[in-house]
């Protein structure tokens, strides 16, 4: 195999994930950066990949947090099958809001989305286990497979760090496969690959799927981490969160979505200190430049110089 | 990528530094020789104007009577952030401050979900955490810890407050407007127990959407029950809104309001036209005596506004830790905590209060009655101060504590 | 029957008539997005946002504009707000198209939406930062004080005039978009923009004047909610989420469904309020996902 680009980048990620703790980055802010990651990986997949934009990608990752937080902490299952409960259900939410919306296309299936996922707010908000407003609180850190110790920040991290790689992985995997490709032919031109064959519908929804599995996955992680899961993960603006993350790192590129969510999430965190409601006024900004002027992305941008340097 | 490097290198070095002291042999006086407390409000959100910057202010003032009164030996930093009313933000934040910065003390703590999320944190990196903004009575209660103070206010003492004070004043009758979600359902139940045990009705209720922007026809329903009271089991936005709905609907005056939970802050919003007559509980009234208009004086030369119970309490329990650590010689958890606990407080916000096994610190509260517009005389002459609520009427007694930590 | 059902009629007819109201409000909010998105095929999404800014002008006008020119007299009445607000924000409205949205129509629609999003992020961060988030009150004017006793309840004078107001701008609107000379310019040049510019009419001007009024439609029911509601920088977002709800179920093309469907579900909500008021904010919800897979182009609508 030749050594391309994306050898090298995958090799780069590999590289700075393993050691970046070791060299005294804060181990909790690394791990919220890989969870947020994959969601974003998860995301690109469905808007960068197969060119559906879902504006409620929040369900998702809000449903498999509450599932798996409720799974660990009441039922008492350990991390790693807390983590399987609540990816497998927003499989099943995926593959449930995924039927309804892939109907329509453009701008009507992101609403239906947010239909969606606006509705399962409220239910959340109902319900007695979510906590409401106060949260899914306490979720323990117990032992992983009932040997790893996940009290201990390092063991955690490189678990964490784990999963996202093999969310990565399988995201990786699936853009350059034959899945990957139709996914490509119906994003550039529907009504060709409908007359070439293809149950375009099918590919659709596997697409939804699999990005809500991997947005779930997210979430799940999530919880672990931070102890607790709450109205925040399934709210209409994480599904704006993920769609900047995306927009910002770089649509349809591989390591875009990874930069991305770094980027935001540092900000975040670093501006949250200082300057409060600015914040916000920051991201829009972020979100009106990347909109006119940046429409790449940072990968996308570094790409597109790169080729001009290779010129 | 580069950026990952070198922000990298500088943590690595903040982290060698302190990693360094903590590990000598011979501890000084308190850790890293520097009580460091941290204000983990809500800086820009709903609750920015009964907490927020004025809680940052509230708590750098204690510090700085503190050094002048006594001539501390340990240096003392205030850090602040903004949670944004978030429990995943107010965790991480907790998280980093203990485990990277050094904080030693958190304070605020507005919405109960920041509240209960950091917490169990403390507890885990055995540091102090002094609950001033959040309400809910479940962080004395089931989610009770050996290393949290609950200084200003809960739930409980604002339904005895209203609702045992405005059952004897007449209003036996009451209807619950309850914002949709576990800290209204709580207040409505509080609330309601607590007027059927003094001899009054609950007619019913009804459940807004929280947040909720028209109450309209919530409170049409409130108007058709015929209840002397309306209970407002809701907070900041939905309250005001409610009010002032109430009024255009000409509900208001003939039915009675009792606001459950507000702030001086909110009858400033409303203005005295529209809140005129409501009830409400507070643990705190910046004009009702000397001392405590001498403080809120030099509270407001800083912020402009006058303080809330929050801000209050802020000062006061910041002060009340200082002055611990400084008996104990110490800043170490346990010692101080222990210290806090068998030390009453006696200042303008408490008097002869004392914080009780499940970290609930018993004081008085006050009923409040918000003045007619002509009754005001001066700028944020808001309230008649009718009842003092003594102390041990206003916290959940402790045969009814969840608290595994009370000794029943 | 009413028995049967737990209510009197007295209760159900004032909660039919405060659906009505609401209805009427939702009808002149989403009306302004409607005209947006029927004509330009542009979801605004900072609509939430210029209606907020509409109702800090009015109260900008009247409280603060005394403070900053000295004298009383300066205090701008609700009445002239309702002119002015509209003005000011339909022309930074025009701001927005001229500068930033029309570098946009050649790309996918998705970048629009995007780029209001982004907008209105920045518009309520920067009024959260000048205002804080308390809210400010905004007095209902002296001569709409008090209400009217209808017998089943006693109706706020304002609410009357809401409902007055938004029915009229809302067919007066409709009137000019769908039946005057004007209107069908509009129409036509969003529909064909080469073949009606080959006509010799300036179809970027017609745009950017859509644009505008639809933003000016927001700053109107801004004015218009601002004695009701707080005045607060998040007083739009709370909103938005229910104005898109009734401009998906009315239809994406259509003003007379998003006028329709926005009374309609002011009804609906009312009637869901008397009998399980918990589901009063997700009845919306529900509504619009049924329409969007039984009907996508919503009840009025035509897909494009």
């Amino acid at each position: 195999m030749r050594l391309t680009r994306t050898h090298l980048g995958f090799a780069a990620l590999i590289a700075i994930g393993a050691a970046a703790p070791l060299v005294g980055i804060y181990p909790t802010f690394l791990m919220k950066c890989w969870c947020f990651a994959l969601f974003a990986c998860a995301f690109n997949l469905l808007l960068g990949y197969a060119g559906l934009l879902s504006f409620g990608h929040a369900a998702f990752f809000g449903a498999a947090a509450y599932l798996a937080g409720h799974a660990i902490k009441v039922w008492g299952l350990t991390p790693e099958l807390g983590i399987l409960v609540g990816t497998a259900f927003a499989t099943a939410l995926g593959y449930v809001f995924g039927s309804l919306a892939i109907r329509r296309a453009g701008i009507y299936f992101a609403m239906v989305t947010l239909a969606l996922a606006q509705m399962l707010y409220f239910l959340w908000l109902q319900l007695a286990f979510t906590g409401g407003e106060d949260g899914l609180q306490g979720v323990p850190r117990s032992k992983l497979f009932g040997i790893v110790d996940l009290g201990d920040n390092m063991n955690l991290y490189y678990v964490v760090f784990a999963i996202f790689v093999f969310g990565f992985l399988l995201i990786y995997r699936s853009i350059n496969s034959p899945f990957g490709q139709v996914l490509k032919a119906i994003r550039e031109n529907e009504p060709r690959a409908i007359s070439l064959g293809y149950d375009v519908d099918k590919y659709k929804l596997l697409a939804f799927v699999l990005s809500a599995a991997l947005s779930g996955l997210a979430g799940a992680t999530k919880t672990v981490v931070f102890q607790l899961a709450s109205l925040t993960d399934a709210h209409w603006h994480m599904s704006g969160e993920v769609v900047l993350m995306t927009l910002l790192g770089g649509m349809g590129t591989v390591f875009g979505p990874v930069v991305g969510a770094v980027i935001v999430v540092s900000l975040e965190d670093q501006l949250a200190d200082k300057v409060g409601s600015w914040v916000q006024v920051i991201m829009g900004l972020i979100f009106v430049i990347c909109v006119l002027a940046f429409r790449r992305g940072v990968v996308g941008e570094l790409i597109a110089l790169a080729r001009r340097i290779s010129r | 990528m580069k950026r990952n490097i070198v922000s990298a290198a500088v943590v690595a070095a903040l982290i060698g530094s302190y990693a360094g002291v903590s590990t000598a042999a011979s501890a000084p006086k308190v850790s890293d020789g520097v009580v460091k407390i941290g204000v983990l409000t809500d800086l820009s959100g709903t609750y920015s104007d009964l907490a927020g910057n004025g809680s940052v202010i509230a708590a750098r003032m204690a510090v700085e009577d503190f050094q002048k009164q006594a001539k501390s030996p340990f240096k003392i930093e205030i850090v602040s952030a903004d949670h944004q009313n978030k429990g995943d933000l107010a965790s991480n934040k907790a998280r980093e401050w203990f485990e990277r910065d050094g904080v030693d003390m958190i304070t605020d703590l507005v919405t109960t979900s920041t509240a209960l999320a950091v917490m169990p944190v403390a507890k885990e990196k055995n540091r102090i955490t002094m609950v001033s903004g959040a309400a809910s009575t479940l962080i004395t209660g089931k989610n009770c810890t050996d290393t949290n103070v609950h200084y200003t206010y809960d739930t409980y003492a604002l339904a005895v407050g209203t609702g045992k004070a405005v059952v004897k004043q007449g209003g036996d009758t009451w209807f619950f407007l309850t914002a949709d979600y576990a800290f209204g359902h709580s207040l409505e139940k509080d609330t309601g127990d607590v007027v059927i045990a003094n001899g009054g009705k609950v007619l019913g209720s009804v459940r807004h959407p929280f947040p909720g922007t028209d109450f309209s026809s919530f409170l049409l329903k409130a108007q058709a029950s015929g209840a002397k009271v309306i209970g407002l089991a809701n907070a900041g936005t939905d309250t005001t809104n409610s009010i002032k709905q109430a009024a255009e609907f000409g509900i208001t005056p003939k039915q009675t309001l009792a606001g459950l939970l507000m702030f001086i802050t909110d009858v400033n919003t409303l203005g005295l036209k529209t809140a005129q007559g409501m009830y409400l509980t507070e643990g705190f009234y910046w004009d009702l005596n000397d001392e405590t208009r001498a403080w809120s004086k030099r509270f407001f030369e800083r912020h402009k506004k006058m303080p809330t119970m929050v801000h209050a309490g802020i000062y006061s329990s910041t002060m009340h830790y200082l002055q611990a650590v400084l008996a104990a010689g110490t800043d170490d958890t346990k010692v101080v905590m222990a210290k806090m606990k068998s030390t009453p407080v006696n200042d303008f916000f408490a008097k002869n209060a004392r914080i009780r096994d499940d970290g609930r610190l018993v004081h008085d509260f006050y009923l409040l009655q918000v003045k007619k517009p002509e009754e005001s005389k001066y700028p944020w002459d808001y309230y008649h101060v009718r009842q003092t609520i003594p102390a041990n009427d206003a916290v959940v007694p402790i045969a009814k504590s969840e608290c595994p930590l009370v000794k029943k | 029957m009413f028995e049967l059902l737990g209510i009197t009629p007295q209760g159900l007819y004032s909660q039919l008539l405060v659906g009505l109201i609401n209805g009427s409000f939702y009808a002149i909010l989403s009306l302004g997005l409607a005209v947006i998105f029927g004509m330009l095929n542009i979801i605004n999404f900072s609509h939430g946002a210029q209606y907020m800014m509409g109702a800090f002008i009015a109260w900008l006008g009247l409280t603060q504009l005394p403070v900053w020119t000295g004298s009383a007299d300066a205090a701008m009445s609700y009445w002239v707000a309702l002119i002015v607000a509209p003005l000011v924000v339909g022309l930074f409205g025009i701001l927005i198209e001229r500068t930033m949205l029309c570098r946009l129509y050649k790309l996918d629609h998705l970048y629009g939406l995007l780029l209001t999003f982004g907008l209105a992020l920045i518009i309520e961060g920067l009024f959260r930062d000048w205002y804080g988030i308390s809210g400010q009150r905004y007095e209902i004017p002296e001569s709409l004080q008090g209400a009217i006793n209808v017998g089943f309840m006693f109706l706020p004078k304002y609410r009357a005039w809401v409902i007055v107001a938004s029915l009229s701008v809302c067919f007066a609107t409709w009137y000019v978009i769908e039946r005057t000379k004007l209107g069908s310019y509009l129409r036509a040049a969003t529909e064909n923009p080469k073949l009606v510019q080959a006509f010799g009419v300036n179809v970027p001007l017609m745009i950017t004047l859509t644009y505008g009024f639809g933003v000016a439609l927001a700053a109107f029911a801004g004015v218009l909610g601002a004695p009701i509601f707080t005045v607060s920088p998040k007083m739009g977002a709370d909103l938005i989420i229910v104005v898109f709800a009734v401009v998906v179920i009315g239809g994406m093309g259509s003003i007379l469904g998003s006028i329709v469907t926005g009374l309609g579900l002011g009804l609906i909500e009312g009637l869901t309020k008397v009998f399980y008021p918990e589901a009063s904010a997700v009845v919306i919800f529900v509504i619009m996902a049924i329409v969007l897979m039984v009907r996508p182009a919503g009840l009025f609508g035509r897909e494009r």
